[in-house]
Formats: structure tokens, C-alpha cells, sequence
């Protein structure tokens, strides 16, 4: 059965489902990664991303043990995503030369905290779907929060359109004409902290980063503005997600990792084809 | 007896005549005060400031009319551009007062225009020239920069002569071109104040003419304060020149001096796209030295009090 007769198979809805995350995932990817990009916070975004197998670790940890029984590895992520937020862009505000430091040290802090936790848990839990994901777990709960955070950042993007281009673009000059340049950062941070732990279900939190970044800086070619940019990611990423997906299911490979692999063939392409023209 | 009398009729006429002397400059010297506040643009008054524990600034104390054209001059590292981020209040002194049109400097952003020294940007970011300039109509959380069909921006790519690249990537520009959008940008706002941080740094000699021939058409409509690490010239334009001593300076390390300035005989050309003057640095002038020049515009409540003092640079 091919991948689009097994969208619309009655008996396959994780496939339909599959399918639905891939495009509200786009939003983000676009969106939020085009501010992510031109915000030059991806190392910033990949380390709070790692931090949360710390929260995932900890949430299966304390379930299992009876401690809090029933407590989702979700709100651990979103808990130990939101810290480490905090950590990062206060660092970064007030401390910049350790930032490097900080942020590395969250990052492999949060993985290691997480791969204890999940060692030390009763029972069997594969640390492996959280870093790379898996597609067929994607609940309608998960559909639902996505589309409420894709409408949340697209009126946020819309809402703070100038603010966020100023400050990406000239920082110093925004906070002249009256732009609060440290709130747009942590809220952009926090945002992505949110957004993390909701797309790490589709892609993994190891590569989640890398879906954060391959679809704007692909865009980044083509577009002539920020908004364009978050369009055309939006669009490239919708491409990537629906590829990667068939691809996978041809070939009965990892979907995640085979979405980022379509996404960062087409990014690497792009980038040659500009250098050689320019050459 | 008499005389005692007359003389002591003349002492006391003579005590009311100054007494009354004393209060016509008192009043005069209050309405000057009031005058000069008004019309000052900008005023430090003992400022310290001080980077990681580095003094940069020490009792620093200036003021800057309305209209008035100036050179922020003194050697790299001096404190120039911490003046200027003083001004722009993207920092806040240690000790002292620092006033832009009578008010804290982050009350008054919206009358001032920055042009940056260099601004480090991405390459890759998509923006136009256009929304570049846009830009510097941005107010806090508005989104009222983002309304086609401004004129205040039409306006400002026409002073600054890049109405002709509005649509052109902002990273396909010369540097000298993306340095008159950063002036139109600045422009946009219709600032009363415009700052610029060494804005001739590494540009061309036309790209130097082109930018001065637009501050030139700012003069007098528009308070400009330039910094510039050229210690010798300043262009002809220039009403002040202010010296950063730093803190290595011999005179009040730390510290602002108000240097006159004269005609120069030879230059190269071009130099600040056409006639400069020479600064004039074993001549001191006191802060309130082109206060003269207020008065002379300003009605007095005496007109037959005598002028101040002349004190302009030129």
C-alpha cells in the first residue's frame, strides 16, 4: 500500500495523523524558524532542546516509582524546556563571557539527568523514540496542541512583526526607537522551549534543531523579507514533511530522521547551486 | 551736618540703585536660565561613567543647543560613542545628570535619530532598503511603521539620496550606500536630534560628499552631533567641537572641552566632502560659549543690558 492510499485508509489513522503533524509542524518550522535563524539562536534553541530529556527522564522516573503516579513525560520536558529557557537568556543577557559555557553545560547536563532517569526507571522505556522521535506516537492531543501553539506564533509573529525584525536585525537601534529587545528574546525563547518539546514527538529532540533551521535557511534564498522567509520555510517545510514521510513508508525507514535527511539534502543543494552561480 | 546727611541720602540711594541692580541681573540671569533650558538640546552635568570598573567619563559637563552642529571629537577608546549611548540612553551614568530636550534620555528617544558606527549584520537576512529605513519609524510595541505609503520614509530616502535603491536587498549595497540608508533610517522619524558614530569611517570620498551634502541640508533645522576620531578637522559645517580628553588626557582626564575652531588653508580634498576647518586645541572656550548666540535670537528683558561675553568658536 502506498503512503497516500494509507492516509486515506480508515484502519491506518496514525498515517492521517502522521500526516497532519508533518503540516502543523511546518508553521512552526517556519515561522519559528525563520525567527530562530535570523536571531542566530539555533545553538541557544538545540540546547534547550537536549535539556529536556532531563524533564523526560525525570517524569518517567516518578511515575513508574509511584512518586507522582501518572505524570506524563510531556510535563517534564515542558518544565525542564522552560528552566533551561530561563538559564540560557538570562545567561546570555547578563553573563556573555560564559554563555558558551553555560549553555553547552545545560545542554549535556539536561541529556545526562535524562539518560539516568531512564536507566533508573522500573520497566522498559526507549530512550530512543524521544531522541529521534516517532511519528506513530503522535496523539489527536498532540494535533491539538500543535495547532493552538502554530496560532499562538503565527498572531505573535503578525502581532510583533517590526519589534522582531528590528531586533534581529539591529539590536541596538531597536532599543533606541523604544523595543524591549531583552523581552522579544526570552519570549522568543520561551516560545521555542514550548515548541521544542511539542515537535520532538514528530522529529526528536535531537533533530528538531535541525527542522528549526534547514527550512528558513533554504527559504533565507529565495525570500525578500522576514515575512517571506517564514512563508516560503513554511511551504519548503510542508515539502520536506510530506517527502520524508512517503519516502520513510517506502522504504520502511525512520520518518524523522528521513525528513531532516530530504530537508538538509534540499538546504545543502541550495547553498551549492547559490555558490556556484555567485562564483 | 548736612553733608552727613547728604552723604547718608547718597549711601542709601547708592545701596537701592544696587540692590536694584541686583535683582534686574538676578532676574536677567533666571530668564537666561529659562531660556537656555528651553533651547538646550542636550546637557551632561557631572557625569561619571565608568566600563568594568574603567573610568571612561569623569565630571563630564557639556551643553548643546537646539540647531547646533557638533563634532564629538577625541582619540579611539576615549569615550565617544559611550557619550553617545549615554545620549541614546543605552547607558546610564554612574554619577551626574544627562538631559535630551529637558527630559531623561529614555523619554526623549523619539526625537532622536542614531546612525551606528559599524552594525554587524547577517548577510543572509532578507530585508529591502526600504524596510530597513521603515524601521526607524518603530515606537516601543506600535506597528504603525509597517503602513505603506508613508511620506516620512519617502521623505527620508530622498534626504539621504537612496530613493533610487528602496527595493534593492539591504545587503546588496556598497558600504558608503548602506551608510546613507542608515542615515534615512535615522531620518524616518523626523528626529530634532540626529547622532552619528563616525559615519565617514571606510567610506569613499563621493559616498563622504554625498553624506555631508545630506547633513548639510539638516543644518540648523536639526541638532547633529557627530563623533569623529579625526582630532584635527572638523567640517566646515561645524558649530562645536567638543574634545573627549579620555582618560589619559593631560587636561580633566575624563572629562569634555569646548575647543574653538578656524579656517584651514590646504586640505585634501574631499575631506568631509568639501571645506573643513581646523580645530584649534590650545584654545579652550567655557561651556556657555555660544550661549551669546541664544541671546542674540532671544527676546531680553533689557535690551540695554550688555551682550555676554562673545565666546563662538568661530
Amino acid at each position: 500500500m502506498s503512503f497516500f492510499s494509507a492516509i486515506f485508509d480508515p484502519a491506518m489513522p496514525f498515517v492521517r495523523n502522521a500526516l497532519i503533524a508533518g503540516i502543523l509542524s511546518s508553521i512552526l518550522f517556519g515561522v519559528l524558524g525563520s525567527v530562530v535563524t535570523v536571531k542566530r539562536i539555533a545553538g541557544l534553541a538545540g540546547a534547550i532542546s537536549h535539556a529536556v530529556l532531563g524533564g523526560i527522564g525525570l517524569a518517567l522516573y516518578l511515575s513508574a516509582k509511584k512518586i507522582v503516579p501518572g505524570l506524563p513525560p510531556i510535563v517534564g520536558a515542558l518544565v525542564f524546556a522552560l528552566i533551561s529557557a530561563a538559564l540560557i537568556g538570562l545567561v546570555s543577557l547578563k553573563a556573555k563571557q560564559r554563555e558558551d559555557t553555560v549553555i553547552n553545560a545545560l545542554w549535556a547536563i539536561g541529556m545526562s539527568l535524562g539518560i539516568v532517569f531512564i536507566a533508573k526507571t522500573p520497566g522498559y522505556a526507549d530512550p530512543m523514540s524521544y531522541l529521534f522521535g516517532n511519528i506513530l506516537l503522535v496523539s489527536t492531543r498532540d494535533l491539538v496542541m500543535l495547532a493552538v501553539l502554530d496560532i499562538a506564533v503565527i498572531f505573535l509573529a503578525w502581532r510583533y512583526y517590526p519589534q522582531i525584525e528590528a531586533s534581529a536585525f539591529d539590536e541596538e537601534f531597536a532599543r533606541t526607537r523604544g523595543v524591549s529587545t531583552d523581552a522579544v528574546f526570552l519570549v522568543i525563547l520561551g516560545v521555542t522551549a514550548i515548541a521544542v518539546v511539542l515537535l520532538q514527538t514528530y522529529v526528536g529532540i535531537v533533530m528538531v534543531i535541525a527542522m528549526l533551521t534547514l527550512p528558513a535557511g533554504t527559504s533565507g534564498y529565495f525570500a525578500r523579507n522576514l515575512a517571506g522567509m517564514m512563508a516560503i520555510g513554511t511551504l519548503f517545510s510542508v515539502a520536506f514533511s510530506v517527502a520524508g514521510l512517503a519516502i520513510s513508508w517506502g522504504l520502511d525507514l525512520p520518518s524523522g530522521a528521513i525528513v531532516v535527511l530530504v530537508a538538509g539534502a534540499t538546504f545543502l543543494a541550495v547553498s551549492a547551486l547559490r555558490a556556484g552561480r555567485k562564483a | 551736618m548736612n553733608l552727613e546727611i547728604d552723604r547718608a541720602r547718597q549711601a542709601e540711594a547708592g545701596a537701592s540703585e544696587a540692590a536694584a541692580r541686583d535683582a534686574h541681573r538676578a532676574a536677567r540671569d533666571a530668564h537666561r536660565v529659562a531660556r537656555d533650558a528651553h533651547r538646550v538640546a542636550v546637557r551632561f552635568l557631572g557625569v561619571d561613567f565608568a566600563h568594568r570598573e574603567a573610568e571612561v567619563l569623569k565630571n563630564a559637563s557639556f551643553h548643546v543647543h537646539e540647531g547646533e552642529f557638533v563634532a564629538l571629537i577625541g582619540p579611539n577608546g576615549s569615550g565617544k560613542t559611550t557619550i553617545l549611548r549615554l545620549i541614546l540612553g543605552l547607558a546610564r551614568p554612574g554619577a551626574g545628570s544627562i538631559e535630551v530636550f529637558g527630559a531623561p534620555p529614555e523619554l526623549a528617544r523619539g526625537a532622536v535619530g542614531y546612525v551606528p558606527q559599524s552594525m554587524s549584520f547577517d548577510r543572509a537576512f532578507p530585508i529591502s532598503v526600504e524596510e530597513v529605513v521603515r524601521m526607524g519609524r518603530l515606537s516601543g510595541t506600535g506597528r504603525d511603521c509597517l503602513k505603506g505609503g508613508c511620506s516620512d520614509v519617502d521623505d527620508a530616502l530622498a534626504m539621504a539620496d537612496v530613493a533610487d535603491l528602496r527595493d534593492r536587498p539591504y545587503a546588496a549595497l556598497s558600504g558608503g550606500q548602506r551608510r546613507r540608508v542608515l542615515v534615512a533610517r535615522a531620518l524616518a522619524s523626523r528626529p530634532r536630534l540626529l547622532v552619528l558614530d563616525e559615519p565617514t569611517a571606510n567610506m569613499d570620498e563621493d559616498s563622504e560628499r554625498r553624506l555631508y551634502a545630506v547633513l548639510g541640508s539638516l543644518k540648523g533645522s536639526t541638532t547633529v552631533i557627530i563623533a569623529t576620531h579625526d582630532m584635527d578637522f572638523v567640517s566646515a559645517l561645524t558649530d562645536v567641537v567638543l574634545c573627549v580628553n579620555g582618560r589619559g588626557g593631560e587636561e580633566a582626564p575624563g572629562g569634555v572641552t569646548r575647543h574653538a575652531s578656524g579656517p584651514v588653508e590646504r586640505v585634501s580634498s574631499g575631506h568631509y566632502g568639501g571645506a573643513v576647518l581646523q580645530v584649534l586645541h590650545d584654545t579652550d572656550l567655557p561651556d556657555d560659549a555660544r550661549c551669546a548666540s541664544c541671546a542674540s535670537v532671544d527676546p531680553d528683558p533689557d535690551p540695554a543690558a550688555p551682550p555676554a561675553p562673545h565666546g563662538g568658536e568661530r
